[in-house]
This record gives structure tokens, C-alpha cells and sequence, in this order.
């Protein structure tokens, strides 16, 4: 699984970086910045609560 | 000249030169494009036979001709569809059988004098499959393929965020095969004249002939033929832009034997693009240049992804204090690390090629760079503009 996000619908409310930091940083606009490296196991959890609690559901998870 | 013949516009001088366009079964057609080894000429070179294939093993497929030319440094597509509009009819009808259309679409830039010229064609033919002229807003994104495809679907001529492509869900989430108006012009003489006919001029890898925009002149060569061929002495010049603003910088003295194909380009770090070449002659200064194409760029992004609509901007304004001043040498750690995140975040490629740009320019006036990093004045900034934008 892999981490992506719709860059239209993104509108920077950085959630993201802060519920998933191994995995997502934040450039100095507050837009995310993801590691595009399948997701280790051990985040994967996070990685889903990272999207669901993206307010523009821009945040989406890729099966490979 | 295959395509910028002598031929005048109307449907009786197109059909006296060019013959009938007589469009046989449907994969004897498909065989004969594949056979020809046509690339697309919209910029990215992939195998119009392939293309068209897929498109064709889809349902309700539907072919939307691209003309709107969104580079400012090209001319190719308007001069053919002014002088030789039923070429490009003919290749969108061409295009239309060979995927099993029943719809034909064509974009133009809003307010371009080809669209009446095309308008008119069109009344003048009768076609199998009805053709719609679409016009386009005036803006460097406007004319990439999901923004196309978002215009006819939603009227808004923005990129969407892809995948599906278009060749996969395109106009009314149907198959579409967006074709280059000068690919076209090519499908349907090659639908005429046959594959072999076709492959006897140019490149035997990328065949054929293709239009080119040499410092605002548009001419027509055989692919393959020597970029320096195009160009006055090589002495004369700094650098080759080849590839419009989605290309690269080539400093003057690397452009030797380069010929122009995608090959000897991608080997060379730049890309053929939609036939671009522009010089930069000895005297000017190419940090300035790229300043304004950068400034143009970040002006032309739609506003809609976080990291071209913040990035573009903060990259011109700061390749623009390299190239005139005032400039604080901390600058270049932001610069630095603007080009390498910026690219691969927006929805659509815009921002990717703008950085490819300023990267290349960083790389080929390097020279350039440090003089200006260490505040020594540059007399090429008092020079008139060279790129258009």
C-alpha cells in the first residue's frame, strides 16, 4: 500500500503530517510532502486513520 | 513538402493535390499506422499506432484533435491548420475510423483565426463523423489532455487529477484518443499513400517529416535532419533551447551532430517536444531568459495544486533575483530545495517542466551563475528579450 495525494483537493490542512510524521512532511506552504515507498506494515494503521481524517478526503491509500 | 505544400485552403485545391481520402477496413488501417512508425508530434513522441489500438479495443470511443499550440515559442500547428485545414480534417476523420468513433472533437485557442478557417472547412466536407469545434482559454495548461477532456465534459479547462487517462475514461468517461492536429495532417496521408511511402523520409526509428519552429519560423524537415542545420554558425551562440519551455537548454558547443529526434535528445538530457528550437545568441544573458519563461510559467499554472501555485511563483522570483538582483546568496538553499520538491506533486505535468526548464538553465550557464551569485554586473541583461512569452 502506498500513500497519494489529490493535489487538487488538497487545501493544506496538514492533519496528515501530524497523524502519519514517519511517513509525511510538510513544505513550507503546509502542503505534504509523502514518501512514495510502499508503507511499512507497522504504519498502516496510520496511515489509514491519516486518510480518513483528511477534512478534503484528498488523502487516499493505493493498494500495488 | 508533404504537409506545407503550395496547395491552397479550399476542399477542391486539398483534394486536387492530396487525392480522395478513401478510408479501407478498419485493421488494414490500423496495420498500415502501426507499419508507418508515425509519433505523435504534441510533444511526447509515443506510437500514434499504439495509441489509436487502445483507444479502439475500448467502447464508444470518441478522438479529440489537439490544436491549441499551448507553448508561446511554437507556431507549427496554427500555420497548418490556417493553410491546410482539410489535412488535419481528413487525419481527425482517419482517426475517428481507426478507433470506431462516432464523434469527433477539435481544440482550438479561443480567438486564434484558424477556427473560423476550420469552421468553413468543415461546411464545405461531408463527413461520416460529425466534428465539434471546441474553443479553448488562452493558458499554457489549458491544452493538456485532462484539461481538454475536463473542458468538453464540464466546460472548465483545468487538468484533473488522473489516473483513469483519457485513453482510458476521456469525454463522457469514454475511450479517447487526443491526437496532435500535425499528427493527424500525417494519419491521413499515410491512410492515402500507405506506410511505405511514409517511412521513405526521415529517421528510420521516428520517420517521416515534421514541422518545426526555428526562432518563430515554421518549416517542415525530415526527422533526423541536424539541429545545427536549422541554425545560423554555431559560433554566433551561447545555447539551443530545444523543445519549448517543457525542454532543455543545450549549450552552443554540445549541439555538434545532434539530430532532431527524440533519441539523440533524450541522450543529450533534453527532449524534442513539439519541435521547438530556439537560439540564444553570444551577448545575451540566459539567466535572464529563463527568468521571464519561469516568471511566465508560475503565471500560467491553474491555480488549483499547493505546490505549483507556491512553488512556481517562489522559483521565478528567485531565479529572477539571480539574473538582475538584489540577490542574498542563502537564496540558493531555498532554490535548491524548491526545484527538487516541487516536481511530482501537482496533478498535471506543468510543474515538472517548468523546474526541468530552470534546472537545465542552471546547468548549462553555470558560468553564468556563479558570476552573478558573486554580484559581478552582467551586460547581457541590457540585451532585447529573446524567448517569446
Amino acid at each position: 500500500m502506498r500513500v497519494r495525494v489529490n493535489p487538487i483537493d488538497c487545501t493544506a490542512h496538514g492533519l496528515c503530517a501530524e497523524l502519519l510524521p514517519e511517513w509525511i512532511s510538510l513544505d513550507e506552504w503546509g502542503y505534504p510532502v509523502i514518501d512514495e515507498q510502499v508503507v511499512p506494515a507497522q504504519l498502516v494503521r496510520n496511515a489509514r486513520r491519516a486518510a480518513a481524517a483528511c477534512p478534503t478526503l484528498a488523502l487516499r491509500l493505493q493498494q500495488d | 513538402m508533404r504537409l506545407l505544400t503550395e496547395t491552397g485552403r479550399s476542399l477542391a485545391e486539398h483534394v486536387a493535390t492530396h487525392g480522395e481520402l478513401r478510408l479501407g477496413n478498419r485493421p488494414a488501417l490500423l496495420d498500415e499506422v502501426d507499419r508507418s512508425g508515425l509519433l505523435g508530434r504534441g510533444g511526447a513522441g509515443f506510437p500514434t499506432g499504439r495509441k489509436l489500438r487502445t483507444v479502439a479495443a475500448g467502447s464508444k470511443a470518441v478522438v479529440l484533435g489537439n490544436g491549441c499550440e499551448g507553448e508561446p515559442a511554437s507556431g507549427k500547428d496554427h500555420r497548418l491548420m490556417q493553410s491546410h485545414p482539410h489535412l488535419v480534417l481528413d487525419g481527425l476523420q482517419t482517426a475517428a475510423h481507426a478507433v470506431g468513433a462516432r464523434e469527433a472533437h477539435l481544440a482550438v485557442h479561443a480567438g486564434s483565426s484558424a477556427l473560423a478557417i476550420l469552421g468553413k472547412a468543415l461546411t464545405e466536407r461531408r463527413d461520416l463523423v460529425r466534428t465539434t469545434l471546441h474553443e479553448v482559454p488562452v493558458r499554457y495548461v489549458a491544452s493538456e489532455e485532462s484539461a481538454l477532456v475536463n473542458l468538453v465534459n464540464t466546460g472548465l479547462a483545468k487538468p484533473t487529477f488522473t489516473p483513469p487517462r483519457p485513453f482510458e475514461q476521456g469525454i463522457g468517461k469514454r475511450p479517447t484518443a487526443i491526437n496532435n492536429v500535425e499528427t493527424l495532417a500525417h494519419l491521413g496521408l499515410i491512410a492515402r499513400h500507405g506506410a511505405e511511402w511514409f517511412r521513405a523520409v526521415g529517421d528510420p526509428d521516428e520517420p517521416g517529416t515534421a514541422l518545426v519552429t526555428v526562432n518563430g519560423t515554421v518549416v517542415e524537415v525530415p526527422t533526423g535532419t541536424p539541429v545545427r542545420d536549422l541554425l545560423g554558425p554555431l559560433d554566433d551562440l551561447q545555447a539551443v533551447l530545444v523543445g519549448g519551455y517543457f525542454g532543455t537548454w543545450i549549450a552552443a558547443a554540445q549541439v555538434h551532430d545532434l539530430t532532431l529526434t527524440h533519441r539523440d535528445l533524450r541522450a543529450a538530457g533534453g527532449a524534442l517536444g513539439a519541435g521547438i528550437v530556439l537560439s540564444l545568441p553570444v551577448g545575451s544573458c540566459g539567466l535572464l531568459e529563463t527568468s521571464r519563461v519561469a516568471t511566465y510559467l508560475a503565471d500560467q499554472n491553474a491555480g488549483q495544486c499547493g505546490p505549483c501555485f507556491n512553488g512556481l511563483p517562489a522559483i521565478a522570483a528567485a531565479v529572477r533575483a539571480l539574473a538582475l538582483g538584489p540577490w542574498h546568496d542563502g537564496e540558493m538553499a531555498h532554490l535548491d530545495r524548491w526545484l527538487g520538491i516541487v516536481p511530482g506533486r501537482g496533478a498535471c505535468r506543468h510543474p515538472d517542466g517548468a523546474v526541468r526548464f530552470v534546472l537545465s538553465a542552471l546547468s548549462v550557464f553555470a558560468n553564468d551563475v556563479a558570476r552573478h551569485r558573486s554580484g559581478h554586473p552582467c551586460t547581457g541583461i541590457r540585451q532585447p528579450p529573446v524567448l517569446p512569452v
